[in-house]
């Protein structure tokens, strides 16, 4: 056939095509390591950074499912557990019934889950989700910008338990363990000086 | 390539030991499908894409089996070239649109652009 010669070309514009697809999934491991101060497989042991050490978490404003915009700030006081998720992602889904769990035992002493879903489609994708698996923490929609102060977030879950200073104490790429995430949440709110601030939830918080 | 004439490309695309893609038809409606379009070309119509057959997979974090592509697999596509396309040299743009995930990781969707030279006589 005559279109050998041309075959050739786009041989060789498909390896072109095959590098990248490669480059880009196989480097994709490169991102557990992107968030200044954390390395991916240290981070999966949950050992919190000490206090000292901590960097402040970037204070976003998004907004929940009613519109209301919510700030990472209102927060300030008690201990967060930040998922950073998608409905598309399936280890994602493992660890809700998890952060369920600890919002209900742990929201007395002073302690939040808030989810920020990653899903281009927004409330389309998430409240359906949200509904159906009985999501019963605070929800939010994140954005480019958002992704890229915590450092990209090109891997999902990524999940940071963040103490009452507002402060980034651990941070999980991947599927974590629920016992990882319990023990870093029980350190933090037995922490000195976490009694004062177990008050109540930020406003519209559920 | 002459006018009229029709060609098959075959794109080859790896995939990282342990993750797999959405295939084109992922069984979940949620789930990313694996896409290949082209930009229009006055050179080139596209007549066919053609994907693997899609395995099906079982994994924790889902109830069903799901319809991926792992490893190394080829998509195809099958160009013809215009009636009345220009003689020359070209390029025939496309993206490759997919979303990967291993057992505990899941990377946010990504397009890669595929380019693809072509001269038509």
């Amino acid at each position: 056939m005559r279109s050998h010669p041309v075959r050739s070309h786009l041989a060789l514009a498909a390896c072109a095509a095959l590098v990248a697809a490669t480059i880009v999934v196989s480097g994709c491991s490169e991102s557990l390591s992107v968030f200044p101060g954390f390395s991916g497989e240290a981070s999966r042991k949950a050992a919190l950074k000490p206090a000292t050490e901590r960097k402040a978490a970037f204070d976003f404003a998004l907004k929940d499912d009613q519109g209301r915009t919510v700030n990472l700030s209102d927060y300030r006081g008690r201990v967060v557990l930040l998922d950073f998720w998608a409905t598309w992602c399936g280890p994602c889904k493992i660890e809700i019934p998890w952060f369920k769990e600890f919002e209900r035992t742990y929201k007395d002493r002073g302690f939040s889950v808030v989810g920020v879903s990653m899903d281009e489609e927004g409330w389309d994708a998430v409240t359906p989700f949200a509904k159906a698996v009985g999501i019963n923490y605070r929800m939010l929609v994140g954005n480019d910008d958002v992704a890229d102060a915590f450092g990209g977030l090109a891997a999902l879950p990524t999940t940071f338990l963040i103490d009452r200073e507002g402060k980034i104490a651990a941070m999980h790429v991947g599927l974590a363990s629920k016992s990882d995430f319990e023990d870093g949440i029980k350190q933090l709110l037995d922490a000195p000086g976490g009694s004062r601030a177990a008050a109540g939830s930020p406003a519209g918080a559920n | 390539m002459k006018p009229k004439a029709t060609a098959e490309v075959k794109i080859p695309v790896q995939l990282q030991s342990g993750f797999h893609v959405n295939s084109n038809t992922p069984s979940e409606e949620y789930l990313i499908p694996l896409r290949l379009t082209w930009e229009k070309s006055a050179a080139f119509e596209t007549v066919e894409t053609i994907f693997p057959e899609p395995q099906t997979e079982k994994y924790e974090f889902s109830p069903k089996p799901l319809s991926v592509f792992t490893g190394d697999f080829e998509i195809v596509a099958r160009v013809k070239a215009r009636d009345l396309a220009s003689s020359g040299p070209g390029i025939l743009l496309g993206k490759l649109r997919y979303q990967a995930c291993s057992k505990t990781v899941c990377y946010r969707p990504r397009t890669i652009e595929v380019r693809l030279p072509y001269q038509i006589q």
